[in-house]
Order: structure tokens, then sequence, then C-alpha cells
């Protein structure tokens, strides 16, 4: 088949290495707390994706009911929450002390 | 038999909006403008789900991420003052290694995707076999949450409950 005209199991890895690397590059170049939390969400979910069509491509060798990376992938969205709950308290605790909001400003352990 | 509905146009237009949509969170200077775009990646997302014959997996990404945590995202923004960090610099001084690493990672994943090509054969399924799949996906689910995975379940229980007493700590003024 045409591989423009059928959407393999590679095509979503291809999707999902990409926006993990869009992730990346937030978290590692972005000075805003807010944005950086934004960046580990998309990295979460491109990970979620591959969660998904991985089990996709595993329910078509083990048959319907193999659906194990469904439920890693709920887990995974589970923990994005409580990162999110943690983080953005983390992030108000800070604002309040420092009355800023940019990483690179966070620099008390610095010796 | 029904054609099957997850064409590669619907394919090629959601990963689009997923790619532009991470494209304006790590580039815009607002951060709710960065907010809106990752929740139209995220709800694209949810789309790709249903195309992988995930409804459960769809419907708990669009409740949880763009309808919970992005409020919360939302809700943080309106409440720090961004004023002052907006007429700022947005990144910050290690960007270029930040890319270079970035890179070295891309370069990983063409290397690994293109040598790797033939570890993951098509399987073409029939119209018969996915039309099943989609039947009482949220019980197989269930079945397996409650079944298999019932310690980690409660594992995950335990975690947002030490996560929900780690937000009120963190944020509360005086314990």
């Amino acid at each position: 088949m045409d591989t423009m005209l059928h959407i393999s199991t590679l095509h979503y890895m291809v999707l999902s290495a990409a926006l993990f690397l869009l992730g990346v590059i937030g978290v590692l170049t972005r000075r805003n707390v807010v944005i950086v939390l934004m960046s580990i969400e998309l990295i979460l979910n491109a990970v979620n994706l591959n969660l998904v069509a991985f089990s996709h491509y595993w329910q078509g060798i083990q048959g319907p009911n193999a659906l194990h990376g469904q439920v890693f992938a709920i887990f995974v969205i589970t923990d994005a929450a409580a990162e999110a709950a943690v983080g953005l308290g983390i992030l108000i605790a800070f604002f309040r002390n420092k009355e800023t909001i940019n990483v690179d400003e966070v620099n008390l352990l610095k010796w | 038999m029904n054609p099957p509905v997850a064409t590669p146009f619907f394919f090629y237009l959601l990963s689009g909006t997923m790619l532009i949509g991470g494209i304006l969170v790590i580039t815009r200077r607002n951060a709710v403008h960065s907010a809106l775009a990752l929740i139209a990646a995220l709800l694209a997302q949810a789309g790709l789900y249903l195309m992988l014959y995930a409804p459960f997996v769809a419907g708990v990404q669009i409740i949880l991420y763009a309808g919970g945590i992005m409020v919360l995202f939302l809700f943080v923004i309106m409440l720090v003052n961004l004023e002052r960090s907006q007429k700022e610099r947005q990144f910050n001084k290690q960007w270029l290694v930040g890319i270079a690493a970035a890179g070295a990672l891309g370069g990983l994943f063409i290397t690994i995707y293109t040598k790797g090509k033939g570890i993951f054969p098509d399987r073409a399924m029939s119209a018969a076999v996915l039309s099943d799949l989609e039947l009482n996906n949220t019980q197989k689910v269930g079945v397996l949450l409650y079944g298999q995975y019932m310690f980690a379940f409660e594992i995950a229980s335990l975690l947002l409950l030490v996560a929900i007493i780690g937000a009120v700590v963190m944020a509360k003024k005086r314990i």
C-alpha cells in the first residue's frame, strides 16, 4: 500500500517524536515557568500518543482485549494531573516570595 | 460493511493541528495564547485517539486535559502577574545549547526510525476486526483497570491524595 494513503504505527511514532521534541525545546529554552509546565504536558501527551498507537498495534496481534497501552495512558494522564497541581502550587508559592515567574531567577540553591 | 472513519486525510489534518499547536505553545509571548494553542493540540489528540479505536481514552483526554488541567493553568496565569514578564526576553541564555540538545535527540529519533522501520511490520486489519475493536471499549478498559491493574490503580489514588495535600501546602500562605 502507498505510505501516504495508509496510516501505520510508524506514522503515529513520528508524530509523537516531533511533539516530544517540541516539548523538549520548550522546557530547555523558555523562561516562563507556566510555559515550561505546558511543555511538560506536551511531552507527556506525546508519550500517551505512542502508548495508544502501540496498544492498537498490539490489538492486531493479541485480539481486541489487549488494551494494556490504553490503561497505561490513563495512568499517565493521572500522573499529569497530579504533576500539574503540585507544579502550579509551587509556582504560586514561588511567585509570592520573589515576585517573578522566570525559571532562571530561581537560583537560591546556586552556590 | 461501513468504510473505516480513520481516513489518512483526518490523520494529516489532526497531526497538522497538533504540530502547529505545539509550535505556538513554545513560541508565544503571552501565556494565555500558549494555553489556548495547547487546548487545540490536546483536542486534536483526542481525535487521534478516536482514530486509534480508543474512545474511552479520548473522552478522558477531553474531560481531564481540556476541561480540568487547562482550567487550572488558565487560573494560575490569571492569578500571577504576567505584565512584567511579557516585556522581558522570553528565552533563557542557554537557548542555543538547549536547541542543540533537542537536535541531537531528534537525530537519534530519525536514525532509529529509519533503521528500525521493519520492527513494526504493517498489519492492515480487516473492517470486521476494526468494528469489533470499538465495541465495549470502556468495559474492557474497566475490566483491566479493576482486575489486572488493581494494585497500580490503588497506588494512583494514593498519588492523587499526596498531590492534593502537596498542592494545598504549597499554595497556602500560613499552614
